[in-house]
């Protein structure tokens, strides 16, 4: 089982959380003005990272918040945990803090 | 290609076995082909057969990171079966089912198909209406599913237990009879066997690290750890890794890759006589001809490439079968695995043409591939030799994500994904 850092929290076991897909992908601020190649890309296509990959956790079972996460999707590895709304750190590889 | 026979097995018992040819070449990659295959699984092997058999294309590599059959065809649960809900679904597993029934004479390979039925078991008024649906849509479309009552599903059987008082009682269940299972690792073997015979090179520990094109776009060729090979007319046949391998022809896709996770017992003497699936307690199982147990359910919560699961997942599969079986409690498990499956948003494959000239995809059968994989090869080699779908396969394009035209198998699927 993995151990997640939960930027409210700390480290808590996998079983406390929800994953909740690729983070960083926006709704278009106007609906109707975007095309349909704009759409399937927003609902349907995603980068399925080979390496790291940015994604959306929510502490369920605990706090209750959403955070994203960076996390190497080969080794299942997290690199970093940080709050919604902040950039995406500049990480190539590390430990998690 | 030496056959098989009982004549054969005869004559080599009588020359101490020592006779027996390897069963396909190992050869170095030629510097250009007539079409290359990426992906050496099943589907991979059975789609260079298909285009060598069927579309007179011989001049064809099947190119392997690993070795034949080590990724999701040798991880899955065996199981077969066509009874889907959609119109476009039926069509699709059921030509592949009707493939399965002469694959063994096809191949002169003995995959070991047994027709030993699909029994999906309902649980609650809800199970039941799905399942009733299901078993109609079918019939409609001249897939066999029946509808058993409890004591029917107890006499197909024995070891169900269907007393009224358990924590989630058997109020009947479907039953595919020509459903069944088959034995995985054969499956690639003969056909590699075959296409080998037909003037196929299987290419193994070869991996594909770029997709060349030309100015238009075109594909020309790819890059691989063995160095560069031409084509002009590459399949992307590669399961979890479909969205890296497509990324190289700057293709992006509708895909995310789970762990699916599958365990076997300890084997045992023959106890489970079919296939039993429960979407409600969530978790399928069957019994290889080893006596193993062999144990199934959902994929893992977050997409990854490890080839494992989480305990926690496994865990409650097990929870699950031993609510349904209450024996099983003090089996021993032997061994775990897990393999990526790149699942898309409706739970239906892509077996389709690409916006680059040149390049066609075979992807997203998601949790449910092996039991298609004579269908998905000879299609995809359909497709790859006449540069447009079959009739079959016209559903199962890429535009279905952009026209909303998608085919929603998700609450179809055996168990939740």
């Amino acid at each position: 089982m993995l151990l997640i850092t939960c930027p409210f929290c700390g480290q808590r076991p996998e079983i406390e959380f929800a994953y909740g897909g690729e983070a960083h992908i926006a709704r278009a601020a106007d609906p109707r003005a975007t095309s349909d190649e704009a759409w399937t890309e927003y609902l349907y296509v995603r980068g399925n990272a080979r390496g790291l990959h940015a994604e959306r956790w929510r502490h369920i079972r605990g706090c209750g918040r959403f955070f994203n996460a960076l996390r190497d999707t080969v080794t299942d590895h997290f690199v970093a945990t940080y709050k919604m709304g902040e950039a995406r750190p500049d990480r190539t590889e590390g430990k998690q803090p | 290609m030496q056959r098989f026979s009982a004549f054969a097995l005869i004559r080599q018992a009588l020359n101490g076995q020592k006779g027996w040819d390897r069963q396909w070449r190992d050869p170095e990659p030629k510097p250009a082909y007539d079409a290359i295959i990426v992906g050496g699984g099943a589907h991979g092997l059975g789609t260079a057969y298909y285009l060598a058999r069927e579309h007179g294309i011989r001049n064809v590599a099947v190119l392997e990171k690993g070795w034949i059959g080590g990724g999701n065809t040798g991880r899955n649960t065996t199981i077969i079966r066509s009874n889907y809900l959609f119109d476009e679904s039926a069509a699709l597993y059921d030509h592949a089912l009707k493939l399965w029934e002469r694959m063994s004479q096809d191949l002169n390979y003995n995959v070991m198909f047994s027709q030993r039925g699909v029994l999906m078991l309902a649980h609650n008024v809800h199970d039941e209406q799905v399942f009733k649906r299901h078993v109609h849509s079918n019939r409609l479309n001249g897939v066999d599913n029946e509808w058993l009552s409890a004591a029917e599903a107890k006499a197909f059987c024995p070891p169900l237990n269907i007393a009224p008082g358990m924590r989630y009682p058997v109020l009947g269940a479907a039953l595919q009879r020509r459903a069944g299972t088959a034995r995985h690792d054969a499956v690639a073997w003969g056909y590699a066997r075959a296409a080998d015979a037909l003037g196929v090179d299987i290419i193994q520990n070869c991996e594909v690290t770029g997709i060349d094109r030309d100015a238009a776009g075109k594909v020309t060729g790819v890059q691989t750890s063995r160095g560069a090979i031409r084509t002009n007319r590459l399949g992307i046949v590669a399961a979890g890794n479909t969205s890296v391998l497509m990324a190289m022809a700057g293709q992006r896709m509708p895909l995310e890759s789970y762990p699916l996770q599958a365990l076997v017992s300890e084997p045992v003497k023959p106890i489970v006589p079919c296939v039993i699936m429960s979407n409600t307690i969530h978790a399928y199982i069957s019994q290889s001809d080893k006596g193993e147990l062999v144990i199934g359910a959902g994929t893992d919560a977050y997409i990854s490439y490890s080839q494992r699961g989480a305990m926690h997942i496994s865990a409650h599969t097990l929870e699950a079968i031993c609510e349904l079986f209450p024996m099983f409690r003090r089996m021993r498990m032997l061994r775990n695995w897990g393999g990526i499956v790149d699942v898309t948003p409706d739970r239906s494959p892509i077996i389709a043409k690409t916006e680059v000239s040149g390049l066609y995809v075979n992807c997203g059968w998601g949790t449910g591939g092996f039991k298609a994989t004579p269908g998905s090869a000879h299609l995809f080699a359909w497709t790859l030799a006449k540069d447009e779908p079959h009739r079959i396969n016209a559903p199962f394009n890429l535009g279905r994500f952009q026209s909303g035209r998608l085919i929603d198998e998700a609450a179809a699927a055996a168990v939740a994904h």
